[in-house]
């Protein structure tokens, strides 16, 4: 049986993995101040704009899909409700 | 090396075509050579064609022209041939002819509509791809196939005979079956535009595309993410480049798919979504239409086809090697499969845009063009649709699949076909997000464009990440739409449930009026008719004789006895009728020839 990988079953590893990426959100948090900025909309000048319209969008995506599970989930056998007339 | 030699100097979609019909005939591996020879006689017969119009047939008093070649048709032809290429790798193994034959056909076909260059014989390509394509599907052989094949032909029926009435139209109306830029105005351009947009699967005319493709069969599934979608966007770019109403339904595309992405279960559904959010991306560009836009559009469309091939294939091997492809029973499969996982991680980044994937380099280009067309809505709603590209296909696809909760699944990796498959589209993918001068160097307009400034990576970056912090945090709290074993209604509805509907009203009104129509004129009219033949003349003879010549009246009493006497002589034909007809007919003979 071959060996199975398992790096991510230590809580340790996944701590390090979280670790590393909020450690590289703060770098581009900071590195977007030294970045020379051609911006054809205002707001694209706005220190970290991506960052949080990124966060933001995600964030609304989820609740707007939430709200929109409530009008359009259906059983899995929805469709399948008089197909099948063998 | 002389490549010249094996220039076959036919049209590439007819060697796909043509060579589809001999696959059923060939056996071992004398059939994975000619499956694998087919891209490569195709590519180098259009590589070593040059540019201009090539194989031009005379019918009736136009041309067909199966070979129109310049900077927009070859790029989509190269490509389409590459992913031939791979899919065929991918699918080397599958025993089933059907399978192969129908994708060599509907391959073919999407190369035949990129290089026709007249209306007839896109038309006639157009029609390849949809019937061939939908084997892709019922090779499936479930029910649920068979059923969902049925609506995509159906769906693909109706845009065809609206792109057919399109082009009869424009024909008609302006002598020429050229394929070339018309402007939306009128109804032969207007149904033209359904017609592709049908294939585009512009919303609401999508829901064929998540409903068919998830359905097909694995292999299948790749072929189909490749062309139908793609070879409409070559369409639209060839014919309404500047339509400002594509800048808008594809902006309306890239956002609206994402939520329904989110939300679904099936994984092979989730890709099917974000691809129709990443033609939204291409349509908008063909729909702002200058230089940078439709390079953008055209480098997109060939990126897109790479990674979105690499993600249905890492997803078709997860289907293959473990029989399940819903997020609900999937999970942890990273640990004996990490071979596919890092592809379909390596797809996920390239969807995503990520800096050295191949989307960056294609996808920037897009939205720089909205920006540089000041339409600031647009660019809101393309960067909100990117952050969103990546919390579906970039963490959701690889996250529910191969990480998240351990489904307990220890399945193996694919077969090494399948593997070499996604090998191949995976370098691809980083290949062109770092080289991607050899891409800019074949697009449609000369590029002036730089992806990689510093604005545009840590724009790019900060997007993507925050948007997975959001993901994280939402996982991490709970907060995020559990996986549940549901479907999730679209526009389909309308035909899937309404069609029910049209067909109780049908039956209930249609076939009213057909019974109606059978009890009026088939059954009483007639008896009627026959009742009043049958009767009138004895009732006038009757009413005649009643009022005699010397306008006496009669002793009444023996009317019934004089009814049915009359009626015995009408019946015996005893009418002294005979006479004067017989001299109507004398004297109308004598008129007419004048004797």
């Amino acid at each position: 049986m071959k060996k199975e990988l398992k790096i991510f079953d230590n809580p340790r590893n996944v701590k390090i993995l979280l670790l590393f990426f909020y450690f590289s959100l703060a770098v581009l948090l900071v590195i977007d101040f030294f970045i020379d900025k051609h911006a054809v909309f205002g707001w694209e000048g706005y220190p970290d704009f991506f960052a949080a319209y990124g966060f933001i969008s995600c964030v609304l995506l989820i609740y707007i899909a939430k709200l929109l599970r409530r009008f359009v989930k259906r059983g899995e056998d929805y469709y399948k409700g008089r197909v099948g007339h063998d | 090396m002389h490549f010249e030699a094996l220039n076959l100097h036919l049209p590439p979609g007819l060697i796909f075509v043509l060579g589809a019909f001999l696959i059923p005939a060939l056996r071992g591996r004398v059939k994975s050579a000619f499956m694998l020879l087919l891209p490569v006689l195709a590519l180098i017969t259009l590589l070593y064609t040059p540019m201009g119009q090539h194989w031009t047939i005379g019918f009736l008093d136009y041309e067909l022209v199966l070979g129109r070649l310049d900077r927009l048709s070859r790029v989509f032809a190269i490509i389409f041939i590459l992913i031939s290429f791979i899919s065929v790798i991918f699918a080397l193994r599958v025993k089933d002819d059907v399978q192969h034959t129908a994708a060599f056909a509907y391959a073919g076909g999407a190369l035949g509509v990129t290089l026709a260059g007249d209306l007839f014989s896109l038309y006639v390509f157009w029609e390849i791809m949809a019937v061939a394509s939908t084997f892709l599907i019922l090779a499936r052989r479930t029910r649920d196939s068979q059923a969902a094949a049925f609506r995509y032909i159906m769906v693909h029926i109706f845009g065809g005979l609206c792109l057919l009435a399109g082009i009869v139209l424009y024909v008609q109306q302006t002598g020429t079956a050229s394929f070339e830029l018309i402007k939306l105005s009128g109804p032969a351009s207007i149904l033209i535009f359904i017609g592709v947009a049908v294939n585009a699967a512009i919303p609401p005319l999508h829901p064929w595309l998540s409903d068919a493709y998830p359905e097909a069969t694995i292999t299948g599934a790749v072929f189909l993410s490749a062309f139908t979608t793609k070879s409409a966007v070559y369409v639209m770019a060839r014919m309404f480049p500047g339509t400002e109403l594509l800048i808008y339904l594809g902006a309306l595309m890239t956002a609206i798919p994402i939520f329904y992405a989110v939300l679904e279960n099936d994984i092979r559904r989730v890709l099917a979504y974000s691809l129709i959010n990443q033609v939204g991306f291409m349509l908008c560009g063909v729909g702002i239409g200058t230089a940078l836009a439709i390079n953008g559009t055209v480098s997109h469309a060939f990126c897109h086809i790479l990674y979105k091939a690499l993600l249905f294939m890492s997803a078709g091997a997860v289907l293959h090697v473990t029989g399940k492809i819903r997020c609900t029973d999937l999970g942890g499969l990273y640990k004996t499969m990490p071979a596919t996982a890092l592809f379909c991680i390596v797809g996920a980044a390239s969807i995503s845009a990520f800096p050295l994937f191949s989307g960056f380099v294609s996808k920037s280009m897009i939205i720089s063009a909205a920006a540089h067309h000041k339409l600031a809505i647009v660019w809101l709603v393309l960067q909100f649709a990117s952050a969103g590209v990546f919390h579906h296909a970039g963490i959701k696809v690889p996250f529910f699949m191969f990480f998240g909760h351990d489904s307990g699944i220890r399945a193996k990796e694919p077969p090494f076909n399948m593997l070499v498959a996604m090998f191949l589209a995976a370098f691809l993918c980083i290949f062109l997000g770092i080289r991607f001068d050899l891409l800019y160097a074949i697009l449609p307009y000369t590029v002036d464009y730089a992806p990689y400034t510093g604005a545009h990576v840590v724009g790019q970056l900060q997007l993507l990440m925050f948007g997975a912090l959001a993901f994280c945090l939402l996982i991490l709290s709970g907060k995020y739409p559990s996986e549940l074993r549901a479907i999730n209604l679209d526009t389909d509805w309308f035909y899937r449930k309404g069609a029910k509907t049209v067909a109780s009203v049908a039956d209930k009104g249609l076939n009213w009026l057909n019974a109606a129509c059978e009890a009026v004129f088939a059954r009483q009219l007639p008896a009627m008719i026959g009742f009043f033949f049958d009767r009138l003349p004895a009732a006038v003879l009757l009413f005649l004789r009643l009022v005699p010549p010397d306008g006496k009246e009669k002793e009444s009493g023996a009317s019934g006895d004089r009814l049915a006497e009359a009626d015995t002589t009408v019946k015996a034909g005893l009418l002294p009728i005979g006479l004067s007809a017989l001299a109507a007919v004398v004297l109308i003979v004598i008129l007419f020839f004048k004797l």
